[in-house]
């Protein structure tokens, strides 16, 4: 397995050797994972995954089906804890302060990081109550401080404008591609460090898949964010880096364009030239 | 015209295929509606039980409304069908029904709200499948053994606490009924619990909510509808109970919201009426059916608001 090293100039692999003082990490680097190895049960999901997270930039992770992406994923907010006989090692270590997730406390890491899941999932609540969720648990009460808050990620998820006027209405009365922008917004309000995307438009019809497209590029330089998706063309089009994953292994990560157009692995050709997947 | 390719052309006969002779035909359309008529009946028995138990209430109660106005009936605060100066406020029995009924459902829901949390959100798979059929056996108990307990072991251990509660009182009765509904409140709001989306708990904890918080804020709003269902349905249960009452809370009608006196509800007027020997045309006699329509309407009532809360919250997600 080899690893393709950076030529982005804002991005530097780290190697173990020659680590950049912390202040030149956040430069670059918002999270990186360390022979990350990940068990359901017996069944190992991932195996020694090694991975960079560019800071305020845009990775996919691709691969056919089963092949631990959607895994990967869910390590970074500690899902798998909720579940009995989850084990992880290695590490996934947030930058600026070089702490390994694995250890924290869950809860805490839930509250850095947001997640968008695949199929819509917003609360039986209000549409402002929806995008207010994680502020409140974060102890924003003050009245206008929330409302702006509200606004600012209704603006980026772009819903503001179709919902503005009703804000105290039912999330179940909008259609599902707005639902998934209202959940964009909903992990987007309380700033989360890293945005976790699960598939987010594999239940939309295109043109709402379009809109939420649009709206990861719009936030790309304000938000850090990973995308499981299993679209190719999608992570080609709203992605700077992409890994591709197989087994449960990270077979190739490089920027996206060289990804797409200079494969290294043979399994990399293959997956995006469509012989399999 | 386009031609379809050779390989999707309609196969020929294999074999000798299968051809319907008429008799075959006419015996299959035989017994397809012999056996739609059987199910048709066995659905149509319950329909013709419920309207004819509506058809006896109505019309045997008929003769007692001719000599009892309405009005009467519904605002005096007496019940005394059997004395020289009868009078039949029905108020009487329906203020008991409704205070034993409101303390059954103050203990049962809390307590079937916190059980159900507990097993939907908390307990382990193997706890879980443990608890629910113990709490389902509750069920089986036969209510008389619920009276019996009542009278004889749980109103004494009430009055150690309160001094002056009475031997037949509404508090006792009320509280026991309050834990032998829990098989439809807990039980009931557990499955509704169950049956919201595990997507909704996660984005709960993607937000980074505690597992309190998921079950305070997600999951029971999301159950809301069904939750609400179980109560009302375990309150109809509870005002169309007998024996607890007709045992533990005295057959005395009583105008009073007081839980620590006795009083006869409404089925425990009937079932008191029923055990005596009154003439068949008495209006002592035609009051019982009075009385039943008066907890008909009421269960009915229950069931109706069950029923839409219980439709609606199926379509919710």
């Amino acid at each position: 397995m080899t690893q393709k090293i950076f030529h982005d100039q804002h991005v530097t692999q780290l190697s173990p050797k020659t680590e950049p003082p912390p202040h030149a990490q956040r430069e670059s680097l918002a999270a990186e994972i360390r022979k990350l190895s990940f068990w359901y049960g017996e069944t190992q999901a991932l195996k020694e995954i090694t991975l960079s997270i560019a800071y305020r930039k845009v990775t996919a992770l691709i691969g056919p089906s089963g092949c631990g992406k959607s895994t990967l994923l869910r390590s970074f907010n500690r899902m798998h804890d909720l579940y009995a006989g989850n084990r992880y090692s290695g590490e996934i270590c947030l930058f600026p302060e070089n702490h390994n997730l694995i250890e924290l406390d869950p809860f805490m890491v839930r509250l850095r990081i947001g997640m968008v899941f695949q199929k819509p999932n917003p609360f039986p609540k209000s549409i402002f109550e929806n995008v207010a969720a994680g502020l409140r648990i974060q102890g924003v009460q003050n009245k206008k401080l929330l409302s702006d808050r509200v606004e600012q990620a209704l603006r980026d998820a772009a819903l503001w404008e179709e919902v503005k006027d009703r804000l105290s209405q039912s999330a179940y009365g909008l259609s599902g591609g707005q639902q998934q922008r209202l959940c964009i917004a909903r992990a987007l309000a309380p700033q989360p460090e890293i945005l976790l995307l699960d598939e987010p438009t594999s239940a939309l019809d295109p043109i709402a898949t379009a809109k939420v497209e649009d709206l990861i590029t719009d936030i790309r330089n304000r938000f850090t964010v990973i995308i499981v998706t299993h679209n190719m063309q999608q992570a080609a089009r709203i992605s700077d880096f992409t890994a591709y994953m197989h087994l449960g292994k990270l077979i190739e990560f490089a920027p996206t364009g060289e990804l797409f157009t200079t494969p290294q692995e043979t399994l990399t050709r293959d997956y995006i030239t469509g012989r399999f997947g | 015209m386009p031609t379809l390719p050779s390989s999707l052309s309609p196969a020929g006969p294999a074999g000798s295929p299968f051809r319907a002779s008429k008799s075959f035909l006419r015996r299959r359309a035989l017994w397809g509606s012999f056996a739609g008529g059987c199910l048709l009946i066995a659905a149509a028995s319950s329909v013709f039980v419920t309207l004819g138990i509506v058809y006896v209430l109505v019309t045997e109660s008929m003769g007692f409304f001719a000599q009892i106005s309405l009005l009467d009936f519904l605002t005096d605060t007496q019940w005394t069908p059997v004395f020289e100066n009868a009078h039949f406020g029905v108020m009487t029995l329906v203020s008991a029904t409704v205070t034993v009924a409101g303390i059954a459902l103050a203990v049962s829901i809390p307590a079937g709200l916190a059980l159900a949390i507990y097993l939907s959100e908390y307990a382990r798979r193997e706890v879980r499948e443990t608890v629910k059929p113990c709490l389902e056996l509750l069920e089986g108990v036969p209510t008389v053994v619920y009276g019996y307990f009542t009278l004889l072991f749980f109103t004494p251990l009430l009055q150690t606490f309160i001094p002056g509660l009475e031997g037949f009182n509404m508090l006792g009765p009320g509280m026991v009924m309050g834990i032998m509904i829990l098989p439809y409140t807990a039980s009931v709001s557990e499955d509704a619990m169950r049956a919201v989306p595990s997507g909704l708990r996660e984005a709960g904890y993607a937000l980074g909510y505690s597992r309190f918080r998921v079950a305070m804020r997600v999951v029971v709003p999301a159950a809301f509808s069904g939750i609400t269902a179980a109560f009302i349905l375990g309150m109809s249960r509870a005002v169309g109970e007998t024996m607890v009452v007709a045992i533990a809370a005295g057959q005395n009608p009583n105008f009073s919201f007081n839980p620590t006196e006795g009083a006869a509800t409404i089925t425990a007027y009937i079932v008191q009426m029923a055990m005596g020997d009154l003439p068949h045309d008495s209006i002592a006699y035609q009051s019982v059916f009075a009385a039943g329509i008066v907890l008909f309407v009421i269960t009915l009532t229950f069931n109706l608001i069950g029923f839409f809360l219980r439709r609606r919250f199926k379509e919710v997600y």
